[in-house]
């Protein structure tokens, strides 16, 4: 049950340390929101050229659970539908690979803003 | 004979009120929305309140009042005219971002002093919720605020300014004029305000030929501790030494360990101050002679977006006991 | 500009001068700290991520079922901990470390659709879900088709 729980923990700090650093390190205009662009679309382009592919086999959810894994997944799946179905596959892939987190975003999303108010 | 400050009401949120000045506010709710359905509708609630209890510790009747003159931050400064809705008095809607208390008791002054007013009701608000909604990001989002960065005040303050009566009169007024040395930084609003403070406060000493040690206090609006810091060395390179007399309402609201990193900041944030603490002073006669710089940073959330630097503001106004 | 006044100001710096006097009175961020505090908080994260993939695959579930699945527990995490107003004090606490896990992205989208709610189900809710975690659903699918079409094109020659 905890078998790659410490690299997860090891791994998953240090990305996020990474992004404590772009954000403390730039100018106040690069808010949370560009982080969070930067990491899926650096997860992304990691992912394509297969860089990403190792720091997931070590640390599992350490890659995974960060936005940069997000990415990852993004264009794993584009290359892999594009193995499978061809051109069109570049277009479907990413998303279908990333489906079930985009909804449950949505999802959970709204039942939580419609269910709560702002506490302030 | 300057115009009089009749009457006082300040009414202020949570924080504010477990904050050093606590005891010193007329009202302090125990939340931050009151029960209203919105925060925008709380902040209104609390200009109206505030407004209200200052009416009525005048004594006046609202015929009795010829301008109401008010503003915040908010766009198109909707709590005001929401508050102007319910008090339907002749109303005067002003913007000076958080200067806008100095501001309006200078502009009340002014309708007084020209005999175009008997009495005068001046009020500002702001509010932390409405005011990080709409300049900064949504409450519940999680973000680090930089140590700059400075906190908005909930809460109102208003005053019942007349021709006559007891209290401490509002004998000078300095309007400020708006400088921009480029500060872009909106968690850093101290700095982009400082040099137009500072050249009103040039201006003001220069003007009545005075200098900062002929007041017992002079109190900025929310330049917060960078800003304050900035200000007084401002005010060392341009020839003026001030001392302990100069310090800033946003510096003092709160406490060190209430997590609000440089101070305060917000229209609220002079207002309650003034409207509390250093009336209540002057009337005790701890303090004769009191210099209120109203400090205003007067972007938009556009301006803002679009990468434009802040322009600032500052109007002083000499309160005497 | 102040360079642009009709009448000079009367303070005797120069917005230059005043640019780096500012930076010298603004306080720098604690960021040994920060990157501390980001540390623990992104590496517990994931941590829970990981124990749940764990459970799942002792219970039998397939590794990428196991992963997708614990990606969507966590977004509901997020958004509940927001929901609950307790997630923008864990941010306070740990800045990146709760900005980049998956967690932050519901963060992000619960938390402007929560302010905008008294704007309205459509214009308020539905369109707010969107203000934050709309530029990175952009930004990554439009680069994941990118990646896609080059894959592509490097597949046929």
């Amino acid at each position: 049950m905890f078998e790659m729980v410490i690299p997860a923990f090891i791994v998953g700090g240090l990305i996020c340390v990474i992004g404590q650093l772009l954000m403390d390190l730039t100018k106040p205009s690069f808010t949370p929101a560009h982080m969070m662009v930067v990491f899926v679309t650096g997860g992304a382009i990691l992912g394509a050229f297969g860089w990403y592919t190792p720091l997931v086999k070590i640390s599992g959810a350490g890659a995974m659970v960060p936005l940069s894994g997000f990415g990852y997944s993004l264009s794993k799946g584009a290359m892999e539908a594009v193995r499978q179905t061809g051109l069109i596959g570049a277009f479907s892939g990413g998303v279908q690979a990333t489906a079930v987190g985009i909804a449950a975003a949505v999802l959970f999303g709204y039942l939580v803003s419609v269910t709560f108010n702002p506490k302030g | 004979m300057p115009p009089v400050i009749l009457a006082s009401y300040t009414v202020v949120g949570p924080k504010e009120g477990q904050g050093p000045l606590g005891t010193t506010f007329d009202e302090v709710w125990t939340d931050n929305i009151h029960g209203e359905k919105s925060w925008e509708r709380a902040e209104s609630k609390l200009l109206e309140t505030a407004m209200q209890g200052a009416l009525k510790q005048s004594g006046l009747n609202p015929e009795h009042v010829d301008y109401m003159l008010a503003g915040d931050l908010l766009n198109q400064i909707i709590s005001s005219n929401f508050s102007a809705r319910t008090m339907a008095l002749p109303y005067i809607g002003l913007y000076g971002a958080c200067s806008t208390m100095a501001l309006s008791m200078a502009v009340g002054s002014m309708l007084i002093d020209g005999q175009f007013a008997r009495n005068v009701l001046v009020g500002v608000s702001s509010h932390h919720e409405t005011a990080e909604r709409q300049y900064r990001l949504p409450t519940e989002q999680g973000m680090q605020r930089p140590m700059s960065a400075q906190w908005t005040v909930t809460g109102a303050g208003s005053l019942v300014l007349g021709q006559s009566g007891a209290g401490p009169r509002i004998t000078a007024a300095t309007i400020g004029r708006v400088l921009d040395y480029g500060e872009k930084d909106t968690a850093n609003m101290g700095a982009a305000m400082a040099p137009a403070v500072t050249d009103t406060l040039v201006n003001h000493f220069n003007d009545l030929n005075r200098k900062p040690q002929d007041y017992d206090l002079i109190a900025s609006g929310d330049l917060g501790m960078v800003g304050l810091a900035l200000s007084q060395e401002l005010l060392k390179r341009s020839g003026i030494t001030s001392g302990p007399e100069f310090t800033d309402c946003g510096v003092l609201i709160y406490d060190k360990n209430q997590d609000v990193h440089a101070g305060a900041s917000g229209c609220a944030c002079s207002a309650v101050v003034f409207a509390g603490n250093i009336m209540q002073r002057l009337k005790a006669g701890e303090l004769k002679r009191v210099l209120l710089v109203g400090s205003g940073a007067l972007h938009s959330p556009t301006s803002q977006q679009q990468g434009e630097s802040i322009p600032g503001i500052g109007h002083a106004v000499v309160i005497e006991a | 500009m102040a360079s642009q006044n009709l009448r000079q100001p009367t303070i005797g710096v120069t917005p230059d001068e005043y640019q780096n006097l500012s930076k010298q009175f603004t306080p720098k961020p604690t960021v040994v700290k920060n990157t501390v505090r980001a540390f623990f908080i992104g590496g517990l994260i994931c941590a829970i991520g990981q124990v749940m993939i764990n459970l799942m695959v002792m219970g039998g579930m397939a590794l990428t079922q196991a992963q997708t699945v614990a990606t969507a527990v966590l977004i509901f995490l997020g958004t509940l901990l927001t929901g609950l107003g307790v997630y923008d004090e864990i941010a306070r606490f740990g800045g990146a470390g709760a900005f980049i896990p998956v967690t932050g992205f519901a963060n992000s989208i619960v938390s402007p659709a929560l302010e905008f709610k008294r704007e309205g189900y459509v214009a308020g809710v539905g369109s707010r879900l969107f203000m934050v975690a709309g530029p990175v659903l952009v930004y990554g699918i439009s680069t994941s088709i990118l990646v896609g079409l080059i894959y592509y094109l490097l597949l046929i020659f």
